[in-house]
């Protein structure tokens, strides 16, 4: 065994890409098993490795450890990338949890049907631009530093950039009216270890395609 | 100000119901304001205290937090209820996935059709019998201990005993086949904060009715029909 953690996921964003970025921030080289058939997702149950029969999966430090929020707070923890207090910790906890819920409609976006996806593109610009990127922008002016919390590095702060990365991809002038968040994402995408990871190449994924979404329907199917 | 915390949300459970069952585990009295007007709410919006705008909210150590699992997360680690190491917290962090995705199902069952609360009906007892009770009834069993992590009282075993009831609500007999559940369910219960707790008179909210369901609608403005998973 090589040591380093072991991601089990499809060839794709979905939930796991999360983590990808937290290891990556990190400076934690993985290795990845991908899921392409309904077979290999079956073996996996029936030998025991999903608690809850679902994906994402990471083998890390002797865990077989699922539950995307239990794996990144795991992560987060045991790289300093949780803040250096309980109080702190909150923060961090907040942001994170705030960003996931935007993240999710992202994550759902590619299933929802066809006549659906105007509507659900307007829902994320509109929690994009009116619930969540105002949120930061103010956190950032207020205290006037280049991290979220602590004025350090965090899981916050790589969240929040796999965030704007990823409404940027659906809607590129999405950060037109928030200058702050202008500049974290420039400071950010020059952090070497994630600088690395927007690099071609890296274990990065695209965004999901068609055939992601066959994919992930034939795996799952009951 | 009393220094307990104040919690903000519905006068019923909703994604509130766990933040009540810790803080009264721990043994924590706290202080409840119900949202019962659309006014209230806009006020609370209008004073910047709801970060993304939506309860939960508590009032905890000069902080109005928000986001339930942030908030849970703050409240076990302060009330050295999550574990003594990252390794007990990664797998209270865990089970508390399991649950959490568990209680999601009947969390959104009041807000259901008839008909689709039929379905979801057969979704929480299906999920509850081979997804997830099936999964902490080996841990007990294996470890043969009291509590679910680390031989110690934790948030995951509230958390268990809390989707559990919640469960027996809708089938009265759906853990027959766990003698492990069942023998954890009297253990917890007979702790004397949890106790206390399961009393009538405490803050324990009851099973949503109907008024609860037009509460939230005409609070939230939430008049969209809502979906089963």
């Amino acid at each position: 065994m090589s040591g380093k953690p072991r991601l089990t996921y499809l060839n794709g964003r979905g939930r796991m890409e999360s983590i990808r970025w937290l290891l990556a921030a990190a400076g934690v080289e993985f290795d990845e098993v991908y899921l392409e058939t309904k077979e290999q997702y079956d073996k996996l149950i029936k030998d025991g490795f999903l608690l809850f029969q679902q994906v994402p999966l990471v083998e890390i430090d002797g865990m077989k450890m699922v539950q995307t929020r239990a794996i990144m707070s795991y992560i987060a923890g045991k790289y300093n990338l949780h803040g250096k207090d309980l109080k702190e910790r909150a923060l961090i906890d907040m942001y994170v949890e705030g960003i996931s819920d935007l993240m999710q409609m992202i994550l759902m976006f590619p299933f929802s049907p066809p006549d659906a996806k105007e509507k659900n593109l307007e829902s994320i610009k509109e929690r994009a631009t009116n619930r969540y990127f105002p949120v930061f922008e103010k956190v950032l002016k207020q205290h006037g530093q280049d991290f979220l919390v602590g004025n350090k590095f965090s899981w916050a702060d790589v969240q929040l950039m796999e965030a704007i990365l990823a409404v940027e991809e659906k809607l590129p002038t999405v950060l037109s009216g928030f200058p702050q968040l202008q500049v974290f994402k420039t400071k950010m995408s020059n952090v070497p270890t994630i600088k690395k990871f927007l690099q071609p190449g890296s274990p990065r994924k695209p965004p999901p395609d068609a055939h992601y979404v066959e994919t992930v329907l034939k795996v799952f199917k009951k | 100000m009393s220094g307990k915390p104040k919690l903000y949300y519905f006068d019923g459970r909703g994604k509130m119901e766990s933040i009540r069952w810790l803080l009264a585990a721990a043994g924590v009295e706290f202080e409840e304001e119900f949202l019962e007007t659309r006014d209230q709410y806009e006020k609370l919006l209008q004073g910047g205290s709801l970060m993304f705008q939506q309860v939960p909210m508590v009032e905890i150590d000069g902080m109005r937090m928000v986001q339930t699992r942030a908030i849970l997360s703050y409240i076990a680690a302060k009330y050295n209820l999550y574990g003594k190491d990252l390794k007990e917290r990664a797998l209270i962090d865990t089970y508390i996935g399991g649950t959490d995705d568990l209680m999601g199902f009947i969390m959104i069952f009041p807000f259901l059709s008839a008909e689709d609360k039929e379905k979801q009906l057969a979704v929480i007892v299906q999920k509850a019998t081979s997804r997830y009770f099936p999964v902490y009834e080996k841990v007990l069993k294996d470890h043969g201990q009291g509590f679910l992590v680390g031989n110690n009282f934790s948030w995951a075993d509230v958390h268990l005993l809390e989707a559990i009831l919640m469960v027996e609500e809708k089938k009265s007999d759906v853990l027959s086949g766990f003698p492990q559940l069942q023998a954890f369910k009297a253990r917890i219960s007979s702790i004397p904060t949890i106790k206390k707790f399961l009393e009538p008179g405490s803050q324990r909210k009851p099973v949503p009715d109907h008024k609860y369901v037009e509460t939230v609608r005409r609070v939230l403005r939430m008049y969209y029909d809502v979906k089963a998973n």
